[in-house]
């Protein structure tokens, strides 16, 4: 069996955490080892999302866990909510996926751009994982471009509601859902600023969701194309403040966020796996580990982890001041989730033959790590959106 | 009913210790320190208690340094419901003195049942609890797998040599608990925060050193390397010779 794992901390910057975070972080990690990694090879190999674990995750209070506790969220701070994510992802992008759909994609707008009666309603089922949640912004045709999306929400004839129509594409834990946050044109097509998001029941006549399949990446979530004809919703679908595209953007920030400590934990699993690796397996007589060839590989990943930890802790410590900007979010998520596919992928040349089974974690995790390249703001959207921060220029169209 | 858990600081087990310099002491830079692990049955034992009665408090006691707070917040994180640090910057290797500083602190508390771990992992003397039983003058069960509770009285069960053995209790008492008593529940993220505000007593306390002096401490010796007889089928022979002969164990 290979040894319990015990983090990676080079730089002592459990140090600069605080004695809760520190207590949040212990906590999932302990989670992930008894519950999530005895099982997520096979869960994997077999395409299934582990749903039995929804239960125990609400009851650590790992939904929308930086909420307020008014709503039944846990309260914690921007570190320790990426704390959590670095421990679900050390386990699989696909799991912290689920939770990051759950919190930021629906939780998150629920809180921010719903009313009183929404929020009472949704929040406190959804950190119990009664009801869960799925977030459906970008279309067939409209993945970077989101403000060009063809959905709308048209006022339903001779009554109160919203009538919408349209298809919804990579869209997590859309099957699993009872509740879809929906991103719908109000107005003419070439007006993003009509966007606005409504919160439909997924039994709702008219709404289905089908699992895409065919995946060789997150093969342990749920990712499903979701059609919308004529479904009719009341009038408080509507979340009353979500206000143009900047309303879902805001979101995807608020799960970039996690996502960038979540790649963190997969190149720490993936370093610890090829560290242990090295050092058990013998070759022309000696560790793999005490050739230089190898040592190049594990200080590389080792460097690059370190660096991106320190990123995220400042980050979030700046998003706790109210003052990390998106912008500061895209580097992160741009940075790390990189850095993590690179070491995950020397990781997996390390293992040599051993490293493309299930069995071990780093080959998954590669698997893993080019969707969350692509997901949630791609890399090269990332670059597009740093270079017209820093030079005034906008170089997307 | 009221309980007290008695919990101690402990290096967590997957942790690699060190001597320190002075050759006495355990270096404890870079040491991750845990609740002591047979601690966590006695403190999830008596929350199940509480939750199946529907009342009564849990009260957590640690001797240790100030860090050990750290280690009394777990415990609350986990649903304890207050905390008492007999703050020592010296813990005396002499389990009595640690003992007589507790049952100090817990005489008058007005107990039903006082829980201790059977055994720290650190020094394993497997001895504070039993001592304490006998400073106050309690009935004391270590060691117990399995616990019922009647009105005013318990049936503890322990595992002996080829068997298990039934013990009768009237209450209070002193239970030191084992590995299989129970499966011991983890932190929720909303009890964490919640132990911040919950009520943590810390009183200075100054030990005497007891008659006990740890002289040396010395890490296990090398294991010597096995011995490889042969391969295959030709070698059983020669195999069970050595382990008839040698290994004496045939």
């Amino acid at each position: 069996m290979a040894p319990k794992f015990q983090g990676v901390d080079f730089y002592e910057v459990d140090g600069l955490l605080s004695e809760d975070e520190r207590a949040v972080r212990d906590t999932v990690r302990a989670w992930v080892d008894d519950n999530l990694i005895p099982i997520i090879g096979t869960q994997y190999s077999a395409g299934r999302f582990p749903k039995q674990l929804i239960p125990a995750m609400a009851e650590l209070g790992l939904f929308g866990a930086n909420l307020p506790e008014t709503y039944g969220c846990a309260g914690l701070n921007n570190v320790a909510y990426g704390l959590i994510m670095q421990e679900l992802e050390r386990g699989d992008s696909g799991v912290r996926s689920f939770a990051s759909v759950q919190g930021a994609l629906v939780m998150f707008p629920i809180h921010e751009f719903g009313s009183e009666d929404q929020k009472r309603r949704w929040l406190p089922q959804m950190a119990s994982g009664q009801v869960i949640g799925c977030f459906g912004l970008t279309e067939p045709d409209y993945g970077s471009n989101p403000a060009g999306l063809i959905t709308t929400a048209k006022p339903a004839p001779g009554g109160e509601g919203w009538v919408l129509n349209g298809t919804k594409m990579w869209i997590t834990n859309g099957s699993t859902a009872q509740i879809a946050i929906v991103w719908a044109k109000t107005g003419a097509l070439d007006d993003p600023g009509s966007i606005r998001g409504f919160l439909v029941p997924t039994d709702a006549k008219g709404f289905t969701a089908k699992d895409q399949t065919g995946k060789l990446s997150l093969r342990a979530s749920d990712t499903s194309e979701l059609v919308l004809e004529d479904v009719r919703v009341s009038k408080d679908a509507l979340l009353p403040k979500s206000e143009g595209l900047k309303s879902p953007l805001s979101c995807l920030t608020a799960a970039r966020y996690g996502i960038a400590w979540g790649a963190v934990g997969a190149a720490m699993a993936c370093y610890d796996e090829a560290l242990q690796y090295a050092k058990a397996r013998v070759m022309f007589g000696k560790p793999i580990a005490g050739f230089q060839l190898q040592q190049a590989r594990l200080v590389e990943m080792l460097s690059e982890i370190t660096k991106a930890q320190l990123l995220c802790l400042q980050l979030g410590r700046l998003k706790d001041q109210g003052q990390a900007t998106p912008q500061q979010v895209s580097l992160a998520k741009r940075n790390n989730v990189s850095m993590a596919t690179d070491v995950a992928r020397e990781a997996r040349r390390l293992l040599g033959a051993n490293g493309i089974l299930a069995e071990y974690q780093a080959m998954r995790h590669l698997a893993n790590l080019e969707s969350v390249y692509t997901y949630e703001g791609t890399h090269d959207v990332h670059t597009l959106i740093l270079g017209q921060e820093i030079t005034g220029l906008n170089a997307f169209a | 009913m009221k309980i007290a858990v008695c919990i101690k600081r402990v290096p967590d087990s997957e942790t690699r210790v060190k001597i320190a310099a002075d050759g006495k002491t355990l270096d404890e830079a870079g040491v991750k320190f845990i609740v002591n692990p047979y601690d966590e049955f006695a403190l999830e034992e008596a929350l199940r208690r509480k939750e199946q009665a529907g009342s009564g408090e849990v009260v957590v006691v640690s001797l240790g340094p100030a860090a050990a707070q750290e280690t009394i917040r777990a415990a609350l994180a986990i649903g304890a419901d207050s905390g008492v640090l007999l703050q020592a910057d010296r813990v005396p290797a002499d389990g009595l003195e640690v003992a007589r500083a507790l049952a100090a602190e817990l005489k008058d508390g007005g107990f039903d049942l006082i829980l201790f771990g059977k055994v720290a992992i650190d020094d394993s003397n497997h001895q504070v609890g039993p001592m304490v039983a006998e400073l106050l003058g309690l009935p004391c069960v270590t060691a117990i797998t399995h616990l019922e509770l009647g009105a005013g009285q318990g049936t503890a069960e322990r595992e002996v040599e080829g068997g298990i053995e039934v013990v009768e209790f009237p209450f209070p008492a002193v239970l030191t608990t084992d590995k299989g008593l129970n499966e011991p529940r983890l932190p929720s993220l909303k009890g964490i925060m919640a132990a911040k505000k919950k009520p943590l007593a810390v009183k200075p306390i100054t030990l005497p050193a007891g008659s006990i002096e740890v002289l040396a401490m010395l890490p296990p010796p090398d294991r010597k390397a096995g011995k490889i007889v042969g391969e295959g089928g030709a070698a059983v022979p020669e195999l069970v010779r050595l382990l008839r002969e040698e290994a004496k164990v045939l």
